[in-house]
C-alpha cells in the first residue's frame, strides 16, 4: 500500500516583522515545516511501522521552491521513503497559489502516485485555507474526510475508521473508504524528533523534482480569479492596562486586582 | 446579484452560525439588491426552517435528507440547487463541516473558493478580507468572478434576530448515490474530574510554558489562588494536560469571572472559547501578541520571572523549574 502525505514548507513571521508591497519581507520570515503536516508525516510513519503493515510505502509531495529541500528532507528523516517536489518558473512568478492550482499540482501527482491514501495537515500555518485536502479529493474523484484527530485503517477491508474533531469537544465517528484523502488534526499524535541516523539515511533516499511540464501541466494552472490586493497589520482593537515595571512590581500590581476582586483571601 | 447561504445543524440544534450567516448573506446581496436564498439540510428541516425565517431572508430551500451531516449529501444538494438558482455568491459557514463538503462543491461548480472570512465589501465583484501567519496580518482579495464561494468565520457577524416572512419551499435533491462515507455517531470527550466551564477563576497555560517540565510552576500558581488550571490547545495536543482542561473552540467554552491567560498568544480558535471572561489578564512576552486585544490588564513580561513572583506575593513557594 502506498501513503501519499502533502507536506508544505511553511513561513513563519518573527514578532517583530515589515511588510513590502502586498508580503512579508523575506527578512522577517523563518521557513519550518508546517506543524499539520507533521502529524500528518507522523501518522503515516506511524502506519508503515505497524504489524503486518510492512509493504507501506510514503511519499511525500511538495510544492515549493529549492528552499523547501530542508523541510522535505526532514519528512524523510522522520521516516517517509522518497519524497517528491514539484516547482516552475510560473510558479514563482505567480502572486500566489491559489486553492485551485494546489489542488490541480497535488492531483497531478496523485495521479501519477495512485496512493490508496492521502494524509494532508487540516491546514497551512500561514495561509490558513484549510480547504486543499477537500479540493484534492474531489478533483481525484475520492473520499475524503476532514479534521480527523484517530485514525485506524482496515487495510484489507479498504476502510478508514476516523474520528472527526468537531467544534465543541465532539467527535464524529465516520467510516471512510478507500482510496481517500484525510486532513490530519494536530495531536493525533506525537511527532517524532529525526533522529541523527535519520537525518544521514534522509540524504541518500530519493528526492524527485518535477517542473509543469513533467506533472502534464502548463503555465495557465497559475491562471486565478483571485488576486492579492492588500495586506496590513491589523489595528490591534485592544485596551488592555499594561502594568509596567519589574517582574516583582507587575506581579504585586497583579496580586493587588486580584485581591481588589476577591479572587484571594490573603 | 443573488446569494445562497448554507445552514448548519448538529444533533438536532441549529448552530449560532447560521444566523450569522443570514447577516452576512444579507448584506452581501443588499450591495446589489438581490435575493438572499437559504438551504437546510437534514434534521427536522421544518423545525429549522421556522428559525431561519429571519428579516432578509427570501426563501428557505428545505431538503429533507437524512438526519446528521454527511458531506456527500450536503455536496449533492447544494450543487444541485446552486445549479437551479445561479446565486452570485455561495455563502457557507467556516466550520470544521462546512470545510468538509464547500471545497468539494467549489470544486464541481468550478467556482473560486475564499475560506475563513473576516470581512467582505462588495459591489461589482467582491473584495473579501482575511487573516493570514496566524493573525498577524490581514489581507484582501479582489474575487474576479461571475460565480464564487466563501465561507465566513464563526462570530464575526451578529446573529440575525427580527422574524422574517420567507417562503419555504422543499427542494427534491437527487442524494441517492453510494454513500463512500458512513457517520456512524458522535461521542463527547474531554470529561472527567475537573469541570473548566464551572470555575470562577481559570488561570490557563499556553505554548511559551515551552516544556512539560515546567507545567507545575503554572498548577502551583492555581493552587496557591485556589483557581483551576486550564490551557491551551498546544499543551493538549502535546499530552501534558488531558482533554478536558483545554479552552477553545474545539476544547470548551468557558465564562469565568476571571481568566488569567499565561503564555497564551490568542489564537483566534483559543479566543472563541474565553472571550466571555469578565475580565482577562494576560501575561506575554510579545506585546503585539493577539490576546493583548481582548485582555484588560496584561504584563508583557517573561511568565517565568512574573509567575514565581505572584506565588511568593500570596505566600506560596515557587517549584524549581
Amino acid at each position: 500500500m502506498k501513503i501519499l502525505v502533502t507536506v508544505k514548507e511553511v513561513a513563519e513571521v518573527d514578532d517583530e516583522f515589515s511588510i513590502s508591497g502586498l508580503d512579508i519581507d523575506e527578512s522577517s520570515l523563518e521557513y519550518d515545516l508546517n506543524e499539520w503536516d507533521d502529524y500528518a508525516v507522523e501518522e503515516a510513519v506511524q502506519l508503515s511501522e505497524a504489524d503486518g503493515h510492512d509493504d507501506v510505502e510514503v511519499v511525500t509531495v511538495t510544492v515549493g521552491p529549492e528552499r523547501a529541500e530542508e523541510t522535505v528532507r526532514m519528512a524523510l528523516a522522520k521516516g517517509a521513503d522518497r519524497a517528491v517536489r514539484v516547482w516552475d518558473d510560473a510558479l514563482e512568478e505567480a502572486q500566489f497559489l491559489d486553492l485551485d492550482a494546489k489542488a490541480e499540482l497535488l492531483a497531478a501527482v496523485a495521479e501519477e502516485e495512485e496512493p490508496d491514501l492521502v494524509l494532508s495537515g487540516v491546514q497551512a500555518a500561514d495561509d490558513a485555507n484549510g480547504a486543499t485536502g477537500v479540493a484534492l479529493a474531489e478533483r481525484l474523484g475520492v473520499e475524503w474526510a476532514a479534521v480527523v484527530n484517530s485514525l485506524e485503517l482496515d487495510a484489507d477491508a479498504g476502510v478508514a475508521s476516523v474520528r472527526r474533531e468537531l467544534e465543541g469537544g465532539v467527535e464524529e465517528l465516520t467510516d471512510v473508504e478507500l482510496p481517500a484523502v484525510l486532513t490530519i488534526q494536530t495531536g493525533i499524535n506525537e511527532p517524532r524528533y529525526a533522529s541523527l541516523r535519520g537525518i544521514r539515511q534522509a540524504q541518500r533516499k530519493p528526492l524527485e523534482v518535477y517542473d509543469l511540464e513533467d506533472v502534464g501541466l502548463d503555465e495557465s494552472v497559475v491562471d486565478s480569479p483571485v488576486e492579492r490586493t492588500d495586506m496590513y497589520e491589523p489595528e490591534s482593537e485592544g485596551d488592555a492596562t499594561v502594568w509596567e515595571g519589574s517582574s516583582e512590581d507587575t506581579a504585586e500590581e497583579l496580586a493587588d486586582f486580584l485581591r481588589d476582586k476577591g479572587v484571594v483571601d490573603a | 446579484m443573488s446569494v445562497l447561504a448554507v445552514a448548519e445543524h448538529r444533533r438536532g440544534e441549529l448552530r449560532d452560525v447560521s444566523l450569522e450567516l443570514i447577516t452576512a448573506g444579507r448584506r452581501l446581496a443588499d450591495a446589489t439588491g438581490g435575493d438572499l436564498d437559504v438551504v437546510v439540510v437534514g434534521g427536522d428541516v421544518d423545525a429549522f426552517a421556522d428559525r431561519l425565517d429571519r428579516e432578509g431572508v427570501d426563501t428557505i430551500y428545505t431538503v429533507d435528507e437524512g438526519e446528521e451531516f454527511n458531506h456527500e449529501v450536503y455536496a449533492d444538494a447544494v450543487e444541485q440547487l446552486h445549479a437551479e438558482l445561479e446565486p452570485t455568491a455561495l455563502v457557507a459557514p467556516n466550520s470544521v463541516n462546512g470545510l468538509d463538503y464547500v471545497p468539494a462543491v467549489a470544486e464541481r461548480l468550478g467556482v473560486p473558493l475564499i475560506t475563513d472570512v473576516i470581512d467582505f465589501e462588495a459591489g461589482d465583484g467582491i473584495e473579501v478580507t482575511r487573516e493570514q501567519y496566524g493573525g498577524k496580518v490581514e489581507t484582501t482579495y479582489d474575487v474576479d468572478a461571475d460565480q464564487y464561494a466563501v465561507t465566513v468565520r464563526p462570530a464575526e457577524w451578529p446573529k440575525a434576530e427580527a422574524a422574517g416572512d420567507a417562503a419555504v419551499e422543499p427542494f427534491d435533491a437527487d442524494v441517492g448515490g453510494d454513500l463512500g462515507t458512513t457517520v456512524n455517531g458522535f461521542e463527547e470527550v474531554g470529561g472527567g474530574d475537573v469541570d473548566i466551564t464551572e470555575a470562577d477563576v481559570l488561570v490557563s497555560v499556553g505554548r511559551g510554558i515551552e516544556e512539560e517540565d515546567n507545567i507545575p510552576l503554572i498548577e502551583e500558581l492555581a493552587d496557591t489562588l485556589g483557581a483551576t488550571l486550564s490551557s491551551s490547545r498546544p499543551i493538549v495536543d502535546n499530552g501534558w494536560l488531558p482533554k478536558n482542561r483545554q479552552v477553545g473552540q474545539s476544547g470548551k467554552v468557558v465564562t469565568p469571572d476571571v481568566y488569567i491567560a499565561i503564555g497564551i498568544s490568542g489564537a483566534v480558535q483559543h479566543v472563541a472559547g474565553m472571550k466571555g471572561a469578565d475580565t482577562i489578564i494576560a501575561i506575554n512576552t510579545d506585546p503585539s501578541a493577539p490576546i493583548y486585544d481582548i485582555a484588560d490588564y496584561g504584563i508583557v513580561d517573561d511568565l517565568f520571572d512574573v509567575v514565581p513572583e505572584l506565588i511568593e506575593e500570596f505566600g506560596g513557594e515557587a517549584p524549581d523549574v
